[in-house]
């Protein structure tokens, strides 16, 4: 797909969504749309019922967490076209307590990708018929891929003897998590490295 | 094949036992042994192994009962249920959310019956060892007998677990509960 094309695919899609489309951008030969997150489900059922746009297939649908930023996350879909063949990346900006509008009206397939989601981030999709937690344990407390969520989590299980079933205890390693500095010195670490300020008297 | 220098490992010879007890059986037409020695010998003849493929590890586990590993050349084979199988080998990653899973199956298996850890995960966590959703070593859940380390394991490997399960079995067996 030439970068002609996209950009002829973005201003025709800024032109008939204006409402919705924010922002458009095309980076190694792709092509993003920046939309308001309250307008997803008008913006993805026009993608799917245009003609010249025509994206009936749902790849993907997942976020990103930037907790330094105010609206912290980014829900991102992903759509393919098999009869215009082309591809699209559609972006929404949203706070931690936003509701996305549910996009299962339009693609069914939808359904679990957003209860991933929502399992994964806490994002709360409306009018999602059955918005459970998906991949992790029963009674799970948190949002694993949340950039404050603890690597190790909450509970650890083992089975109990004297119950004779499986227990959930808070968790208690037994070594210490260690954090890897990959950053090599050669590639210029942004902090100073120890010993380094030895060096800097001796000059 | 190399030169072995070294002191005889390849243990007796197992034709001329045959051999022996062959005749002994043409000469008097019966054998004498004890029980306990009877049943253990039956225990590691037909090890039937509860497959608890969980990851990458399940594949190694399917070529060890392959023909090429020929794992049933040691009456070890395959058995889909815990009701009719011996050994359970857990193979691979065990998660928080299939724990009471695992300790189900294990519940349902007849006794005698032995556990046989593959992988690191399996061993303790391994690689995931640090991750929110994953038992830190399914030795938390069940009873292990033996460990397999790798990740994952080859098949010689897990063949070579099983070996050791039954010279465990033979060494400790005991038909007193």
């Amino acid at each position: 797909m030439t970068n002609e094309a996209l950009r002829e695919l973005a201003e025709y899609v800024s032109e008939r969504m204006p409402d919705a489309v924010r922002a458009t951008s095309i980076t190694n030969g792709e092509l993003t749309v920046e939309i308001s997150a309250s307008e997803a489900a008008t913006f993805i059922e026009f993608l799917k019922s245009d003609r010249s746009c025509s994206f009936s297939t749902l790849v993907d649908i997942t976020a990103v967490d930037w907790p330094e930023r105010d609206r912290r996350f980014d829900v991102v879909w992903h759509f393919l076209s098999m009869y215009q063949n082309h591809r699209i990346r559609v972006k929404a900006a949203v706070r931690e307590d936003d509701i996305v509008p549910s996009i299962v009206e339009t693609h069914p397939s939808a359904g679990w990708y957003e209860r991933e989601v929502y399992d994964m981030f806490g994002i709360i999709f409306s009018g999602n018929p059955d918005l459970r937690r998906i991949l992790t344990d029963y009674g799970f407390r948190g949002h694993p891929l949340r950039k404050d969520f603890p690597t190790t989590g909450y509970t650890e299980v083992r089975f109990d003897d004297e119950l004779k079933r499986v227990v959930y205890e808070p968790v208690k390693l037994v070594q210490e998590y260690r954090q890897f500095d990959f950053m090599s010195p050669w590639e210029g670490a942004d902090y100073i490295l120890p010993g380094d300020e030895k060096a800097e008297e001796k000059a | 094949m190399g030169v072995m220098t070294g002191p005889n490992t390849a243990g007796a010879d197992r034709e001329v036992t045959t051999q022996a007890l062959n005749r002994q059986l043409q000469d008097k037409g019966f054998l004498v042994t004890s029980t306990e020695d009877l049943i253990n010998w039956a225990r590691t003849g037909s090890l039937h192994w509860m497959t608890f493929g969980l990851a990458c590890c399940a594949v190694e586990m399917m070529h060890t009962s392959m023909p090429r590993y020929d794992a049933e050349r040691f009456g070890i084979a395959p058995r889909a249920t815990p009701r009719q199988s011996d050994v359970m080998i857990v193979a691979g990653t065990l998660t928080n959310k299939m724990a009471p899973a695992l300790r189900k199956v294990y519940d349902q298996m007849p006794e005698p019956r032995y556990v046989i850890s593959m992988g690191s995960c399996a061993n303790g966590g391994g690689y995931y060892h640090y991750s929110y959703s994953v038992v830190r070593g399914c030795d938390r859940i069940v009873p292990v007998d033996l460990y397999v380390p790798g990740c994952p394991p080859t098949a010689e490997a897990l063949l070579y677990g099983i070996l050791q399960l039954q010279r465990k079995i033979r060494r400790e067996g005991t038909i007193t509960r």
